[in-house]
């Protein structure tokens, strides 16, 4: 398993070497890995079904507890499956719909790279491996979102994208490092063996708090949800694919996954009901604002998202069920719709759905699979949004208490969202076709056959639902822990209460279709609103922080070393001095100090004599030359006491410095002008304070009790465990190895920072064009 | 810089420096000594070339530029700690050594390579700062 989710990566990091290859005529050849990938997922359709559960460990830090489990049950099953079905679909679509893309490679780059991450986090059982996971999958959609990075509404949405969902990540980080230390394990099938040590624990609301944070942010919830409807500046099969199954269902799919171990309490199912209801309410009747296909869409997914974390609140067998089944509904015919969306844009280059009309002359296969989309979308018999929608009702009808209003709250955004679905998948189709649309284009097969193939699936699991019953739905029924004898997907029911809510749905839904015109005249109106949105408050909270950041930087950062000196040396002195005078009782052990002897004297008596001389020349190459002195004077110190290694490495970093001070200082002209007495008075007094803290520091340090311990192990184990004499160095490549491997690495990016700053600045003339 | 005896002078030196800043990088296991030192005497070795013979020449006889010993070293660094987890199944940075030391080496282990990609990586950042600096300044 570990091996299908690195394919993705491995396959990401190839196409740096092979993408000239990817372009072109064998640019359909990428889909084989999210076709190859679904049908090495679907073979374990069988086992799972049969209530079994495949787990995979690979140990990675076992020493924290942190390992790389997947699990493959029923519910990351349909999410795998989700993730590499329509992943398929998408990469073939992308073949055609970007064809002639000249960074078509790159885009497959960053595509198979989320869909591995996005496999890791519905398979992953350890909550930090998901974490990691989570992370990349927003790093990821970062690339994917801002793909036209010379858009700068793109890149601008790309960063909200990755500023919302990253804050999520960090959030998730918290949970499920309380979530651990709370239970022991970051194993979520341990967690699930005992949930009352998380849901009697004190710091249980802590931990939630979290969990919400991360899934409300990523799965687009209110007030976080403004980055979805902002990421539809991606091409469109990326909207596909974030929006429809992948990408937003992950604040689902970690809600579904820890259901079973902090779910049944109030303060999860309040807050899942209230912050869902409001977010399908509020984004579905955001749907009738707008104009623009994609933007349509947008918020019908953000009010898809609101109904599948208000029936994970709701949190009874029936609303967890319709959950399940709605999540695999939804992807079926928001894929559709985003699909024939982008197969639309490229043949009329126009998403403004007030224009489009009569578009069945031209492309009827996609207007077909429209049709079906909307119907599966309205919940109309025979599709399996019926079944959905009837699942939701059921979920609604039978909670404890509020059946009205909840019931009702369902019903109104079923009914906007239907509305939604009709201006999406039928209005463009029907009508006369205008003029200008007429030379249009007939759709390459691989434009057309996904979302056909994507719709027809959802009505053929609405007329046979026993297909994904035993096979997709009741092993995520098992996964939540909740019993599934009782579950029956059927197309008919008989005539009930729920029929009759099913009919009102549809019928208003429709009345709505033909009372109401998308226009742009509502849409100003929701624009002028815009002042009050989330979105617009987090931008001026950016204002704000943006201007002080900038204020900051220019009082600190403001181009001057000597000011960077003078700064750090007074805060330290400060920091220091502060602690030092509160809790320090000072002891000099005169006794410990051994003989000055003569040769140490002239060495002390060569350096104070270089600090003068290196203080009041008036030449800069002759005050370098005397620092090297300095330098040199403090190498022989290390030699007297014994030091052989950081004198010899001393030795060489001054002879270095002294070079490098003076290629910089060679072409220099000559002092101007000397700083005045007042600031040379000023430094004078700064660098005797600096001085004497340090010195006072290291008599300090000498006079604290010594604790052997450490270099007892070292001397005693450098030899028999790392096969060296020299403990210093044994220290540097062995004990602390992986110090010295992120030091050399900190050296490696400081050179390639002068290299970038002296090499690679622009040439006057360039700097002219920007 | 360009006096005629410092001229043939480093051309003699340059060798017989880097030979010493071998000896100094595989002494460092039992001596004082290491990767560290060993670097900066290499780089010094080359700097003290480029003064007497002007940066042109020291970057012909390099034939590359000296930032490419940076990925090279930070690769053999990571690799001699990547070795015992994918060949040996421990954890990272584990020391491996072969058991019979090596004539003129002395013994070999993993971090004889880590330390070897320390010096890389030493010598290649002084000299890229130190080259980059020289050439705008």
């Amino acid at each position: 398993m570990l091996t299908a989710i690195l394919t993705g990566f491995s396959f990401s990091v190839l196409l740096i070497f092979l993408g000239r290859f990817v372009k072109g005529k064998f640019s359909l050849l990428p889909s084989l890995l999210p076709l190859g990938l679904f049908i090495y997922f679907a073979q374990f359709i069988g086992e799972i079904s049969q209530g079994k559960t495949i787990v995979r460990n690979y140990e990675w830090i076992p020493s924290f507890g942190v390992n790389l489990s997947f699990t493959l049950d029923g519910l990351s099953l349909l999410f795998s499956l989700m993730i590499t079905g329509i992943g398929f679909l998408v990469f073939a679509y992308t073949s055609a719909y970007l064809k002639t893309h000249k960074f078509l490679d790159r885009f497959y780059g960053y595509l198979s790279a989320f869909m591995a991450a996005m496999l890791g986090l519905v398979l992953s059982d350890n909550v930090i491996s998901l974490f990691v996971f989570w992370e990349l999958t927003s790093i990821s959609s970062f690339f994917l979102i801002g793909f036209n990075n010379t858009n700068e509404a793109s890149r601008k949405s790309a960063l909200t994208a990755l500023g919302i969902t990253g804050i999520g990540g960090l959030l998730l980080l918290a949970g499920a490092i309380v979530l651990g230390s709370i239970s022991g394990t970051y194993s979520i099938a341990e967690m699930m063996q005992d949930p009352s040590v998380i849901t009697g624990s004190e710091y249980y609301i802590l931990a939630v708090a979290l969990i919400f944070g991360a899934a409300f942010t990523k799965s687009a919830q209110f007030p976080f949800h403004f980055w979805l409807p902002g990421a539809m500046k991606a091409p469109t099969p990326v909207s596909t694919y974030l929006h429809s199954a992948t990408m937003v269902k992950a604040g689902i799919y970690l809600l579904l996954r820890l259901t079973p171990v902090l779910g049944g309490e109030a303060f999860w199912n309040t807050s899942l009901i209230i912050v869902g209801g409001i977010t399908m309410l509020y984004s579905a009747v955001h749907t009738i604002f707008r104009t623009d296909l994609k933007g349509i869409l947008a918020y019908s997914t953000i009010s898809a998202l609101g109904i599948l974390v208000f029936l994970i609140g709701l949190g009874t067998e029936a609303s967890l069920l319709a959950a399940a089944v709605f999540i695999l509904v939804h992807a079926l015919y928001k894929a559709t719709l985003f699909l024939i969306t982008g197969a639309i844009d490229l043949g009329t280059k126009t998403r403004d759905v007030t224009q489009l009309r009569g578009l069945r002359r031209v492309m009827l296969p996609v207007a077909i699979a429209g049709v079906l989309a909307a119907l599966s979308n309205a919940g109309i018999p025979s599709s399996i949004g019926f079944i959905g929608k009837d699942l939701i009702y059921e979920g609604t009808l039978h909670f404890e208490n509020s059946v009205v209003l909840l019931t009702a709250l369902a019903l109104i955004t079923n009914v906007f969202i239907s509305y939604a679905g009709y201006v999406a998948g039928i209005k463009p189709f029907f009508g006369k076709l205008p003029e200008e649309f007429k030379e249009t284009k007939y759709p390459d097969f691989f434009i057309w056959f996904p979302p056909v193939l994507l719709a027809s699936l959802g009505i053929l699991f609405g007329l046979f639902p026993g297909l994904i019953e035993g096979a997709l739905i009741k092993p995520i029924v098992s996964s939540l822990n909740l019993p599934t004898e009782e579950i029956h997907l059927k197309f008919w029911h008989g005539f009930t209460p729920i029929l009759a809510l099913s009919a009102l749905t549809i019928g208003s839904g429709v009345a709505m279709y033909f009372l109401l015109k998308p226009s742009k005249k509502l849409e100003n109106f929701i624009n002028s609103l815009e002042v009050i949105s989330p979105k617009n408050i987090l931008e001026q909270f950016n204002n704000v922080f943006e201007r002080f950041s900038s204020l900051w930087t220019n009082t600190f950062q403001n181009g001057y070393l000597r000011n960077y000196v003078s700064t750090i040396i007074v805060f330290l002195v400060a920091l220091v001095s502060w602690v030092l005078l509160q809790n320090t009782t000072y002891k000099i052990d005169y006794a410990s100090f051994s003989k000055l002897t003569i040769y140490e004297g002239i060495v002390v008596g060569i350096m104070f004599f270089a600090i003068i001389f290196t203080v009041f020349t008036k030449s800069r190459l002759a005050a370098v030359a005397a620092m090297g002195v300095m330098g040199y004077s403090i190498c022989l110190l290390f030699v007297f006491y014994s030091a052989p290694d950081l004198a010899m490495t001393q030795f060489a970093i001054d002879t270095l410095t002294v070079i490098l001070f003076v290629l910089v200082l060679y072409r220099l002209p000559k002092y101007l002008s000397l700083s005045d007495y007042k600031n040379r008075i000023r430094d004078g007094i700064l660098s005797i304070a600096f001085g004497g803290l340090i010195s006072i520091l290291a008599l300090e340090v000498l006079a604290q009790p010594v604790n052997e311990e450490i270099s007892e192990f070292y001397a005693k184990n450098s030899y028999i465990e790392a096969h060296g004499k020299n403990v210093v160095n044994v220290i540097l490549v062995d004990f602390r190895g992986a110090d010295t491997m992120v030091e050399i690495s900190v050296l490696a990016i400081a050179a390639i920072g002068v290299f970038g700053l002296l090499k690679l600045r622009l040439k006057s003339t360039e700097r002219g064009q920007r | 810089m360009k006096t005629i005896i410092l001229r043939t002078a480093s051309n003699y030196l340059l060798p017989i420096l880097l030979l010493f800043s071998i000896f100094i990088l595989l002494r460092g296991h039992y001596l004082p000594g290491g990767g560290f030192v060993g670097g900066l005497i290499a780089s010094i070795a080359f700097v003290l070339h480029a003064f007497a013979n002007g940066l042109k020449d020291t970057k012909k006889l390099l034939k590359f530029h000296p930032g490419y010993l940076m990925p090279a070293g930070l690769a053999l660094s990571f690799l001699s700690g990547l070795l015992p987890v994918v060949g040996f199944d421990e954890p990272f940075m584990t020391g491996l050594w072969l058991h019979h030391p090596l004539p003129v080496i002395g013994s070999i282990g993993t971090a004889l390579f880590f330390d070897i990609g320390v010096y890389l990586v030493v010598q290649g950042v002084t000299l890229t700062i130190i080259f980059t600096i020289s050439e705008s300044a």
